[in-house]
This record gives C-alpha cells, sequence and structure tokens, in this order.
C-alpha cells in the first residue's frame, strides 16, 4: 500500500478500491491519522485545485468525494474524538422564508467534495436555529443561501441575530443564491460571497487560508 | 411553445442595458427573439434590488414598443409582477411564478385572475423542492385543483415540475421524465414547461446536454419551454422533435423552418 495509490483511487473516485486500501492500511498497523493526512486530504486538495481550474467536472469532484468517505467512515471511529478530520466544518442552510434547495444542496455537496464536513439545516432555516447550530456545532464556516429577492433580507437578519449571539467573531459567513451580489454581500457585513456553488468551496478554502 | 428567456438582467448585458437605459439594446433583444420563434417574452429584473419595480416598468414598456407576442412577467415579488401585469397592454400576459408555497399561491393568485393572466406553477411546497417524480405529481395535481377552483383555466396553467443537475444526481432527469409522462396523462388539458440549462449544471457541453434533454422532454409530453430562441441547434431540435411526435401537421412547421434557413 502506498498513499499515492490512495490518492490516485480517491482522485479516479474507485470507492470500492480505496475502502480495500484503507482495510489494508489499516491491518498493517498504518495509524489512521496518516491515511488521512497522507492520502484523504492531499487528494481532495488536488480534486479541488483541478475543479477550480475547469479540468474536472462537478461529477467527478462526486465521486472523488464518495471515495473519500469510503475511507474515512472506516478512519473516523478510530481516531481520537476532538481531532478534526477535515478541512474545517461547514454549516450550510437556506434562509427563513425560501423553500429553494437546489443551489444551497449543491453547495453543501460541493463543501463535502472539497474536504469540508458539512451541517445541512435544510430549508427555510430562522436566525434562531443558525445561532443555535453555531452553537452546538462550532463550525468554520457558515454559508447562506437565497434564491429570491424577497428572502434574501432574511440573510442580514441572520448576521444581526448571530452578531448579538456574541458568535460573529469566531466564523466566516458566506452568502450566495442567483440574485445576491458582492455589492450586497458586503453591504450586509458578510465575509464572503459566491456566485455559483463552487466559488463557495473556493472562498472558504481562501478564507480559512487567510485566517 | 417558446419563451423567450434573454431579457434577464442576471445575465451582465442586459443588466448594463437596463442601468443605462439602453432602449435600443433591449429592442432589439426582443424582436431578434420573436423573430426566432418566441411565444412569449420572458421579462426579469429580479437582480436589480431596490430598483426592481422601476426596471419592470421601464423594460414591459420598451419590449411592448416592437413585440407583438405577449410577455412573460417574471418576479418573486407579488408587486413587481403586478406592475408588471398592469402595464402589460396585451389580453394574456404570462406570469412566473406562482408555486403550492402557501403564501406565495395567495398572494398571486388574485393577480393572475384580475389580469386574466396565464400562469407558470412550479411543482414544489412548503416542503421545497421534491426529489422523487411521485411528490411531483401529487404537488402538481394539488396546484391543477387549486388553480381550477381559484378560476384559471386548465389551459392558461403550466406546470413546471423543476428539473435538477444530472452532475449531482444522476436520475434527476429520469425522475422529472417520469412526472411530465404522469402529469401529462393526469392532467391532458394543462400545459408542460421547463428551463432547460439546470440540468446540465456542472458538466462539459451543456449544450448538447440541454437540446438532448428538450427532445426526450418532449416525448414525455412537455409542450413549453423557456429557452435562448437565438440558440440555432437547440431551436433546429425543438422543429424537428415537434414534426416527429406528430405535433407539426404533415411537418409543414418544420419545412417553413428549412425555408427560413432555420437549419444551414
Amino acid at each position: 500500500m502506498s498513499y499515492e495509490e490512495i490518492r490516485e483511487q480517491v482522485a479516479k473516485g474507485n470507492a470500492p478500491k480505496v475502502k480495500e486500501l484503507t482495510e489494508a492500511a489499516l491491518a498493517q498497523g498504518t495509524p489512521p491519522q496518516e491515511i488521512l493526512q497522507e492520502g484523504l486530504i492531499p487528494a481532495m486538495d488536488t480534486v479541488g485545485e483541478k475543479f477550480q481550474a475547469g479540468e474536472i467536472f462537478v461529477s467527478e469532484m462526486m465521486i472523488a468525494a464518495r471515495a473519500m468517505y469510503a475511507s474515512l467512515d472506516l478512519i473516523k471511529p478510530l481516531l481520537a474524538t476532538q481531532q478534526s478530520v477535515t478541512k474545517g466544518k461547514a454549516i450550510v442552510g437556506t434562509v427563513k422564508g425560501d423553500l429553494h434547495d437546489i443551489g444551497k444542496n449543491l453547495v453543501a455537496m460541493l463543501m463535502e467534495g472539497g474536504g469540508y464536513e458539512v451541517v445541512d439545516l435544510g430549508i427555510n432555516v430562522p436566525p434562531s436555529k443558525f445561532v443555535d447550530a453555531i452553537r452546538e456545532q462550532n463550525p468554520d464556516i457558515v454559508l447562506l443561501s437565497a434564491l429570491l429577492t424577497t428572502t434574501m433580507p432574511a440573510m442580514e437578519e441572520t448576521i444581526r441575530a448571530i452578531e448579538a449571539a456574541g458568535l460573529r467573531g469566531s466564523i466566516a459567513i458566506g452568502v450566495g443564491g442567483a440574485p445576491v451580489t458582492q455589492e450586497f454581500a458586503e453591504r450586509i457585513g458578510a465575509d464572503f460571497y459566491a456566485p455559483d456553488a463552487s466559488a463557495a468551496v473556493s472562498q472558504a478554502n481562501r478564507v480559512l487560508a487567510g485566517s | 411553445m417558446l419563451i423567450g428567456e434573454l431579457i434577464n438582467t442576471s445575465r451582465d448585458a442586459v443588466r448594463m442595458a437596463v442601468e443605462s437605459r439602453d432602449d435600443s439594446f433591449i429592442r432589439e433583444l426582443a424582436e431578434e427573439q420573436e423573430k426566432a420563434g418566441a411565444d412569449y417574452i420572458d421579462v426579469n429584473c429580479g437582480s436589480m434590488i431596490g430598483q426592481e419595480s422601476e426596471a419592470m416598468r421601464w423594460l414591459v414598456k420598451i419590449v411592448q414598443e416592437v413585440a407583438s407576442v405577449p410577455l412573460c412577467i417574471d418576479s418573486p415579488s407579488p408587486e413587481v409582477l403586478e406592475l408588471g401585469l398592469a402595464s402589460s397592454r396585451e389580453k394574456s400576459p404570462m406570469i412566473n411564478s406562482v408555486s403550492a408555497e402557501t403564501e406565495r399561491f395567495r398572494e398571486i393568485i388574485p393577480l393572475a385572475t384580475r389580469y386574466g393572466a396565464k400562469v407558470i406553477a412550479l411543482c414544489m411546497d412548503d416542503g421545497g423542492v421534491p426529489a422523487s417524480a411521485d411528490d411531483r405529481v401529487k404537488i402538481a395535481g394539488r396546484l391543477v385543483t387549486d388553480l381550477s377552483q381559484a378560476g384559471v383555466a386548465l389551459d392558461d396553467i403550466f406546470l413546471d415540475p423543476l428539473v435538477q443537475p444530472i452532475s449531482t444526481s444522476e436520475t434527476a432527469g429520469r425522475e422529472v421524465l417520469r412526472a411530465v409522462d404522469a402529469i401529462r396523462s393526469a392532467h391532458p388539458d394543462a400545459h408542460l414547461v421547463s428551463g432547460l440549462s439546470n440540468v446540465s449544471f456542472g458538466l462539459p457541453s451543456r449544450k448538447l446536454l440541454n437540446r438532448t434533454f428538450l427532445v426526450q422532454l418532449m416525448s414525455a409530453g412537455m409542450d413549453a419551454f423557456l429557452v435562448d430562441p437565438l440558440d440555432r441547434d437547440l431551436m433546429g431540435a425543438y422543429y424537428a422533435s415537434a414534426a416527429l411526435l406528430g405535433l407539426d401537421e404533415f411537418g409543414i412547421g418544420y419545412i417553413e423552418q428549412f425555408r427560413a434557413g432555420a437549419f444551414e
């Protein structure tokens, strides 16, 4: 077993093979942490870079993520409990009053594909639910989605609620959705704007690298 | 039936034209779409936050100066929809859109009846966008019942099954095709409508997927589409498919398109 082989098979999206390689590595006494650090995370970094460069497509990123999880599901229970096993943790949700989940689901899937642990709060999420989830989950990134101009004000409401709860400092907030703009994101005090689902991943990477 | 989708301020060129009130750009875009076969012209300025009302009023005025086809007024805001409908002089404008979400349905239905408008009805409810064909069919049934009860004629109802990308769920296309087939059987007098670009999100050569899906949707019984009528390959697939499905008597429409040079 070599880490290069695991990385290669993750990039190819070959979940059964990745699972087999992980099982073999664990049987040989390889530390799970090493499989993660030398195999999975660099593999997903490469996948993410290729995706952002337009060399691979969403489907290929999806199957790579699935392959990563075939291994991660095996090694996760073996790692120390408090240990972060991914690039970071992200909470995603469509804001109050808005029931559109296509864009939000894409963001959730691509974030997962990009190596993040994702907590999906669903649609029509009131500000208080975001606040509670931030308290419970302690995320690095919070991503708000809105598809309607009529529900965009709920994004601002959500950010204000997070501030009022004293949780603003610990997280980076990103906003996106068809009618959302850079200008709007700045005006309501978001940390970044993502014009599409893949940009959410690259922006999250950029923000975390900067902090 | 084709709804031309190009007058949308989420497209940079259109946004700039609206901001600078470049009426000749908008006029030309309306004319080109009608000439290319659009039966309706969609007007969407939802991205002009805070200025959507003024933009809608202006766009409706400009487009109507040149278009002889009716407008499809496209906004999430009931106020903007009303404004667009009120400034539309055509007898049967189209509303884009209502859904089975309780509040949205309640706000928008009075507009449909007041203006005698056709209505695009999204197959989603308070639970959000359905994943399966069966859930879409159920919501479509509820929409048909509720819209009929409100006084909207079946022929004025355009059900949108809400297409999702196949790049994130490979069954997304199939579920919509199954839903279209079932909705068509259950409500033969209502219409089925969809945009085409969602299905190909995240994949290469999107236009190829979009126009192949158009043909498949037509085969399943969909009869109206939000499209770029200036996409010649797409339009060719539309006319060929209509002829092959027996929707074009003796293929006369297909022949007309051929004579007009549409397939060159």
